[in-house]
């Protein structure tokens, strides 16, 4: 009987452990239904975008206010799972307090997780008023009615319990009250022998305990299903993202090779092209996610909502419905749709009749893009929503033929004259001789 | 106003064996749009006063293709780009300046990859460094204490990260230049670009010109300064909806530069 407890423990462990693992290849298995492309150049300049922009946070602080509540979050975050290795070590062992013997040195980490438990919960309300109470127009705005909504607000609850735990179990852990080291916060809930019996103290201490790191499995799970998965991927995202100048589109190399051949006078129009039989016919620009690459289902995967990117974009701000967090929202709905469909169809993808691109995404959100990278620029972990409208763009342009009338007349004018407007190119230096 | 005198074209200068210090790409608004033919000329005269030796390609230039490429029409893009290289590299070009930041970023970071690989220059950097090598001297007399606010055009600030030359342009015309609440990175774009300046904006409950337009008279300008064709364009009509140009007018740093000089 004296190891049921370490037995329960090892099993919540492994099963809380093993099922996140599950997330994960499904997770990595839908980004790899983007097609590839080469983001391992340059490796210094990548880790240098993840030093300063994950790790450093410094595109969030462009916001001081939110920025400055998000970093004792992320500080409360990253080091109170310091807590945790010991929590694990003493659930699998039974030990109490493993690293006690670390002594004063043990106090003061404790008394920091602490202080920093109370900053979280002060940041925590902070952020909880500006959604529900403020309501920040980027937090009111329709992208995020319903679930999403929701989803905000239970990441925030789960915060909020996760720290209160932490300091209930603090305060009635008599042994470490005792120690009267670090416990800079919690010696203010310790109960008081007047009201909790001592066995209650011990029951609640020991529920704080399993409360709170089953809160954490739970909610190291819950990240995949939630918008809250950027606090993993943000890593990789800043590490993979473009490197080029923002005004750099990429130069489709399908199209190159066309292009090529078309302006190559040696070339025999009707020679008749090498068959491949395995090729898959190729499609210009995306309509669904598939035909996205893995950096932009990443991307999809890592947006938190903020919507920073549609606060500053233009079409948004005069009232477009454009907004480049519902691109990257839809992106990713989307392509859980497609896994969900490969799972329950032994992995293969059947036809859904659905895309992206209108069922998602309408036409006239993307036509309203000015393309001027504002969102791209706001975006504190480097998600390029322009990229994912400028490819569906492309499949509209090239596939469809379906531009605005006004840019077919643009288009055609650069086809046949050389300029967007209906000049000759003969008359290109008249402005010389004119007064 | 003098005329403008010199023009040579890169054939000119090919038949007379030379290669000029900067080939200037003038751009389809440059050429065809009337209020951007005047900064063309502005900045031809400043270049023909600091005795640059440039050259157009005239007839030759072609549709960079930026636009179609942002409506999303990849093959018209890469025909211009291919064509465009073919001209350039017939001439060996070496150096391109212009005044239009999207050609000039069309042609820095797209064309390198299709072979054309030149060093690209837009206008206000290209006039910097007449400046600080002496080859160009300004007064600013005109424009002295005069209140100007910048522009950013969207192509050369968050496409290419230049904010500061057009800055340095109007400071040395003693002018007092005075910052939107959105400038630099945070800039709000006019609403010209991706192909928008092309066709009508989606459905809304305002444009974005006159939005922009709105951030630059806050400032209480008597000049909004820009450094693209297309800005140029969207803050003229944004100052006219507002009933403003009878008090601030919207002028390109070369024509700034140009009018400080009295040419």
């Amino acid at each position: 009987m004296m190891y049921i407890d370490n037995i329960l423990f090892a099993i919540i462990l492994i099963a809380g452990i093993g099922f996140f693992a599950k997330n994960v290849k499904e997770l990595t298995r839908n980004i790899n239904l983007g097609h590839d492309v080469n983001r391992t150049d340059h490796p210094s300049a990548r880790w240098k975008n993840m030093a300063m922009i994950a790790l450093g946070q410094s595109k969030m602080v462009k916001r001081p206010i939110a920025g400055f509540l998000h970093i004792i979050v992320y500080v409360g975050f990253i080091i109170i799972n310091l807590e945790v290795l010991e929590i694990i070590i003493d659930g699998l062992f039974g030990t109490h307090r493993v690293f006690a013997f670390l002594g004063g040195f043990y106090g003061v980490l404790i008394g920091s997780f602490e202080v920093l438990a109370v900053l979280v919960l002060v940041a925590v309300a902070a952020f909880w008023i500006r959604r529900n109470v403020i309501q920040l127009k980027r937090f009111a705005s329709s992208d995020l009615k319903g679930a999403p909504k929701k989803d905000a607000d239970t990441i925030l609850y789960f915060e909020v319990v996760l720290m209160s735990l932490f300091l209930i179990m603090n305060a009635f852990d008599l042994k470490f009250q005792d120690m009267n080291s670090g416990n800079i916060i919690s010696q203010f809930l310790a109960p008081s022998p007047d009201v909790f019996s001592l066995e209650a103290v011990i029951i609640i201490e020991r529920a704080a305990w399993w409360f709170h790191i089953i809160g954490i499995l739970i909610f190291l799970n819950y990240l995949y299903y939630s918008k809250h998965l950027h606090i993993l991927l943000a890593f990789p995202n800043t590490y993979f993202a473009d490197l080029n100048a923002k005004g750099k589109l990429d130069n489709l190399e399908s199209v190159t090779k066309e292009v090529k051949l078309m302006m190559d006078p040696n070339a025999d129009p009707f020679a008749a092209q090498p068959v491949d039989e395995n090729a898959v016919p190729g499609k210009f620009g995306a309509s669904d996610v598939q035909d996205l690459n893995w950096v932009q289902l990443l991307n999809a995967y890592t947006c938190t909502e903020c919507g920073r990117c549609t606060s500053s974009c233009p079409a948004n701000q005069t009232g477009k419905k454009l907004s480049p967090r519902k691109i990257m929202m839809d992106t990713r709905d989307r392509l859980e749709e497609v896994g969900k469909n490969i799972d329950a169809n032994k992995g293969v993808f059947v036809p859904d009749n659905k895309s992206l691109l209108n069922d998602y995404i309408t036409a006239e959100e993307l036509w309203a893009c000015t393309s001027c990278n504002a969102c791209v620029e706001e975006c504190p972990v480097n998600i390029s929503p322009l990229s994912i409208i400028i490819d569906m763009r492309r499949y509209l342009v090239m596939e469809q033929s379906a531009a605005p009338q006004s840019l077919n007349a643009m288009m055609a004018n650069i086809e046949n004259n050389g300029a967007p407007w209906q000049y000759n190119q003969q008359d290109r230096l008249n402005w010389k001789d004119e007064n | 106003m003098s005329e403008v005198v010199n023009v040579p074209t890169m054939a000119e200068m090919m038949a007379q064996g030379k290669q000029p210090e900067v080939l200037f790409w003038v751009g389809c608004a440059g050429s065809f749009d009337d209020r951007a033919k005047k900064i063309t000329k502005a900045f031809v005269r400043i270049l023909n006063r600091a005795n640059v030796e440039f050259a157009v390609l005239g007839t030759e230039e072609s549709c960079t293709g930026d636009p179609a490429k942002r409506a999303g029409n990849e093959f018209l893009f890469q025909m211009q780009a291919m064509m465009n290289i073919e001209v350039l590299n017939a001439y060996e070009a070496k150096k391109i300046v212009t005044a239009c930041p999207h050609c000039f970023n069309t042609l820095k970071n797209e064309y390198p990859d299709l072979g054309g690989t030149y060093e690209v220059v837009h206008h206000t950097e290209f006039l910097k460094s007449l400046l600080d090598s002496g080859r160009l001297t300004i007064e600013g007399g005109q424009f002295k204490g005069k209140r100007i606010t910048f522009h950013d055009p969207c192509y050369l600030g968050r496409a290419n990260n230049i904010y500061e030359a057009p800055r340095d342009l109007i400071q040395k015309l003693d002018a007092e230049l005075v910052e939107m609440k959105r400038s630099r990175a945070n800039g709000l774009c006019c609403g010209a670009g991706g192909a928008q300046m092309f066709k009508d904006a989606e459905p809304g409950n305002k444009e974005v010109n006159i939005e922009r337009t709105e951030d630059a008279l806050e400032t209480k300008p008597e000049i909004i300064a820009a450094g693209c064709p297309f800005c140029n364009t969207m803050m003229t009509d944004g100052v006219k909806a507002k009933e403003q140009e009878a008090n601030v007018k919207v002028m390109d740093i070369a024509e700034l530069i140009a009018n400080a000089q009295d040419l």
